[in-house]
């Protein structure tokens, strides 16, 4: 039978359903919200990196002008059940919601203030007295775990270890290849530590209702049911007691995936008072406090044969954790071959705890296999004399092979890493550029070309993930609501998914309603992140729309008194095909079926909904890219410039190519920003060094590049669209990119890039480094 | 310290009166005082221009503005750039062009924008880029922002 629906919608780039109210100053971020005898709330924080607490001293804050109440560890002791994500297990317990007797970052919140007004609250944190006393931090992580001054010794603990996997080969020969090819390339890579740095900070207006027993929270998350059933174990509540909302969050980038100490601080305080209670981060706060990310180096050892053939990867790898992780989300060092047909793997993993903030999830949190491998690909090339795009093309999977199972496990389906490459060099006019560059040379210009190939998990399955939910309603006037289990921080959610919905119901794209955010209306999920809601939820409207489409043409087949198999529905217009005046509104339907629903047959049903749950037929989703990126450094002050960026790009179907390439041009500019301007750094101390935007630099316009996107499209078979999950790419792919055009163009010094970040004074130094040691 | 301070302003044509405190930046007191929620704190130190509107017609971060420093000012913020409930040119370009994804930015990019344009009728792209430096956005990676200010250029010059 032919599908009753043509599709219109998906592919297309609509407008998108948020931009009316976004643009207009209407958006619905927590920091609008508001509510009836509503306080405000300010943490005072820790100015030692590592110290413990003698005394605090509130009396003055408690007697300062509009404070209402003052809370340290000793007012929450006890009020407060288990602290932990189902994403993430029981083990990872978020901790204390302020610190107990001691601080170990700069940023540990003490004491928290509750006033009527935000800036009172603030007040009074000045008034409160600490005597701290201070102790030796730990902060450089790479000597952390061998560090006597142990981050967690008030616990007990013996060292820096949090976790400590030895050295694994997953190839039995691994060793007689590294001592029988012809090249052995070993290279220590570091990457720095970058952030989300969302632009909206975190927030939270909590609210508890004595006599009603209930808990409102409006809070900028990426997952609101994460964060109800947190909340109702955190204080032993039914789940229907508890209300989540987040209508608009201004970015998250994985930084709002979880529930963090502050939260659980400002729920217990609204416990306490019987008030609502409102918490809006400051950017000092965001900086220090708000999960830190990155910050992992690997020594990567290649084994490559004469004719550059990769024939084994190891990598012995450090990943700094901070002080408390909201979410240890570090390289996965089975993905280390990636995209390539490289036989052999080995790795070692060490997670080590410092004194500074703790490691949250950002976009691609396992990417550093990517940074490092890439990397040490251009490092590799370089020393056996070959074109890196050539060494890259000379290992790299194509589609016609597939499947692939990789030695780190990994079965690739439907990528297209070679493809995505030749795309992306031709693109950029690859040998042209090459003598483009060795004129330029001549002249004293330093032009670089780096290229990164990647291949992304999305749409994983680990706990909550695999699944998403969507009900979907037609109204009483024939219009579509579509409750779905995702949120959404700027990903168009409500745009691709009304997308789909339309196509599959045969009605306008305007006449479909997306909500979502809200757990008193919408199905369980674990919220919007991991590259998934194409994917997962995309599957989930569909079937709930295809569901909903079969009840609109039972009912209508018996008004029509037509078989169901001859109804086509187009423009939300009911039809038997073939004969277009014998025809139904979805209103006329809808009628029917709310208030006619007596009359209709007990077989056909009365109901226009259905709930559905989805899962992808396996994990994860496989999407992949190549990146190039050209830059020139100025050989005087050192600064890179990046002159052309191009993304070669495989995310399968498009549901809106406007979209898809948003997510990818954000995602760049994340990355590059990474490697060229972002840079989080403490002194020795655990003193946060770079704690406003003007020490901490996001990209601007000024930086930023055109961006050129190409599209392979290879369809996925794990889902009905055909989709793959996309959104992480682009900053996973950027950083490596942008590193290995620095290195290139700095190559003919002698130069070798193994770590970011590379602004001009890091490109000054390396530049120095590299004439000392030929001179 | 909690001394008010009567200021009067204009703010998207109606006059306002509000009590302050001489602390009171404006931004927070268009926030909370006037309920005009469109105009987004980010930073608070004059650094991402989420903040921006119009004083007397030029742009201005509001999180750097005491409130009684804007005595007799006539204020527009992003709930008054399109008056009639529809959409600017600017604001338009934006739609169109993906300019904006969580939105949170939005406001000061639409009223830097629009300041901008109003008094540069012919920018070259380069221009643009210089014009729109002072605004920080997260998700876009401006590619959309800078297509939007070209498109809104265009067609504003086209219909003038």
């Amino acid at each position: 039978m032919s599908s009753p629906v043509a599709a219109r919608f998906v592919g297309s780039a609509v407008h998108r359903k948020e931009d009316r109210r976004l643009l207009t100053g209407h958006g619905q971020y927590v920091a609008d919200a508001s509510a009836p005898r509503m306080v405000h709330a300010a943490f005072l924080r820790s100015e030692h990196a590592k110290a413990r607490l003698n005394s605090v001293n509130i009396e003055a804050a408690l007697s300062a002008p509009g404070v209402v109440a003052v809370y340290l560890w000793s007012d929450f002791h006890e009020k407060f059940g288990e602290a932990w994500h189902a994403m993430l297990g029981q083990e990872l317990v978020v901790p204390p919601p302020l610190a107990i007797m001691d601080v170990r970052y700069v940023g540990d919140p003490i004491a928290l203030v509750i006033a009527e007004s935000r800036a009172l609250a603030e007040d009074a944190c000045g008034l409160i007295e600490v005597d701290y006393e201070a102790e030796q931090a730990t902060v450089d992580y790479a000597t952390a775990a061998a560090d006597g001054n142990v981050v967690h010794a008030a616990w007990g603990l013996p060292s820096n270890v949090m976790v400590d996997m030895p050295f694994t080969p997953m190839s039995p020969d691994l060793d007689e290849t590294f001592n029988s090819v012809q090249h052995v390339v070993e290279t220590t890579i570091i990457q720095n530590r970058y952030l989300c740095v969302p632009m909206e900070t975190r927030g939270v207006l909590a609210s508890w209702v004595p006599g009603l027993e209930e808990l409102d929270l409006i809070v900028s998350t990426q997952s609101v049911h994460e964060t109800r059933n947190f909340f109702a174990r955190y204080l032993g509540l039914d789940e229907g007691a508890v209300r989540v909302s987040a209508r608009d969050v201004g970015g998250g980038f994985g930084q709002k995936m979880f529930v963090f100490r502050e939260e659980c601080a400002v729920v217990l305080a609204t416990k306490l008072l019987g008030r609502p209670v409102k918490w809006i981060e400051d950017r000092l706060e965001n900086l220090t406090s708000a999960g830190h990310s990155r910050n992992e180096l690997g020594k990567v050892r290649m084994a490559i044969s004469a004719d550059g053939i990769i024939e084994a990867i190891t990598v012995d790898h450090v990943a700094d954790v901070g002080a408390y992780t909201p979410c240890p989300a570090v390289m996965d060092p089975t993905l280390l071959p990636g995209p390539y047909r490289i036989p052999r793997l080995g790795f070692s993993t060490q997670m080590v705890w410092t004194n500074t903030m703790g490691k949250a999830a950002y976009r691609g949190p396992w990417m550093f296999e990517t940074t490092a491998r890439e990397m040490a690909i251009d490092i590799a090339a370089r020393q056996i004399g070959m074109d890196p795009a050539e060494l890259r093309r000379r290992n790299l999977l194509s589609l016609a092979e597939l499947p692939f199972t990789s030695p780190g496990g990994k079965v690739f389906q439907e990528i297209t890493p070679l493809e995505t490459l030749e795309q992306a060099l031709g693109m950029l006019g690859y040998e042209e550029f090459r003598k483009e560059q060795a004129e330029a040379r001549e002249q004293g210009r330093w032009l670089g070309v780096g290229i990164c190939v990647y291949v992304e998990p999305t749409s994983m399955e680990q706990a909550t993930l695999g699944t998403e939910g969507a009900t979907i309603r037609i109204d009483s006037n024939g219009k579509v609501v579509a409750y779905l289990s995702t949120s959404s921080h700027g990903q168009s959610v409500e745009t691709t998914m009304a997308q789909i919905i339309a196509d599959d119901l045969g009605v306008a794209y305007d006449d479909v309603t997306v909500v979502q955010g809200d757990t008193q209306s919408t199905p369980y999920g674990p919220g919007t992140g991991g590259s998934r809601t194409a994917v997962i939820a995309g599957g989930a409207a569909h079937d709930a729309a295809v569901a909903v489409r079969d009840k609109v043409l039972a009912i209508a087949a018996h008004m029509m008194e037509a078989a169901p198999e001859d109804l086509q529905i187009a423009e939300g217009v009911i039809a038997v095909r073939g004969t277009p005046d014998r025809s139904l509104t979805m209103k006329e339907v809808a009628t029917q079926a709310y208030t006619n629903a007596h009359t209709l047959p007990g077989d056909v049903g009365s109901g226009l909904e259905a709930t559905i749950r989805f899962k992808p037929t396996r994990f994860p989703t496989w999407s992949n890219a190549t990146h190039v990126c050209v830059v020139e450094i100025d050989p005087d002050t050192f600064i890179p410039r990046i002159l052309r960026y191009i993304v070669s790009e495989d995310c399968g179907k498009m549901i809106n190519p406007q979209v898809v390439e948003g997510q990818i041009f954000g995602g760049v500019v994340q990355g590059l920003g990474g490697v060229l301007y972002e840079d989080f750094r403490y002194d020795p101390d655990g003193n946060p060094q770079t704690t406003t935007f003007l020490d901490y630099l996001l990209p601007t316009t000024g930086e930023t590049p055109l961006i050129e996107i190409g599209h392979i499209e290879s369809v996925s078979t794990t889902n009905p669209g055909g989709f793959k999950g996309m959104g992480e790419g682009g900053a996973i792919g950027a950083h490596a990119a942008v590193a290995n055009a620095v290195g290139d163009a700095l190559a003919h010094l002698g130069v070798n890039v193994t770590s970011t970040p590379l602004g001009p004074e890091d490109i000054f130094q390396l530049v120095q480094a590299s004439q000392k040691e030929r001179a | 310290m909690n001394d008010r301070t009567r200021v009067r302003l204009t703010v998207n044509g109606h006059a306002e009166q509000v009590e302050v405190e001489p602390r009171a930046i404006l931004a927070d007191v268009l926030r909370d005082n006037l309920g005009l929620t469109g105009t987004h704190l980010a930073c608070e130190h004059g650094v991402c221009g989420a903040c921006t509107v119009l004083i007397d017609g030029e742009a201005a971060r509001s999180c750097l503005v005491f409130a009684v420093q804007a005595e007799g000012a006539s204020i527009t913020t992003v709930e008054g750039i399109a008056p009639d409930g529809g959409l600017s040119p600017v604001q338009e370009a934006m739609r169109d062009c993906h300019g904006l994804q969580c939105g949170f930015c939005t406001p000061g990019i639409v009223v830097s924008m629009t300041a901008y344009l109003n008094t540069h009728p012919n920018p070259s792209d380069a221009d643009l880029k210089e014009a729109m430096s002072g605004n920080l956005c997260r998700c876009t990676g401006y590619q959309g922002i800078l297509a939007a200010a070209r498109q809104a250029a265009d067609r504003m010059n086209a219909s003038s």
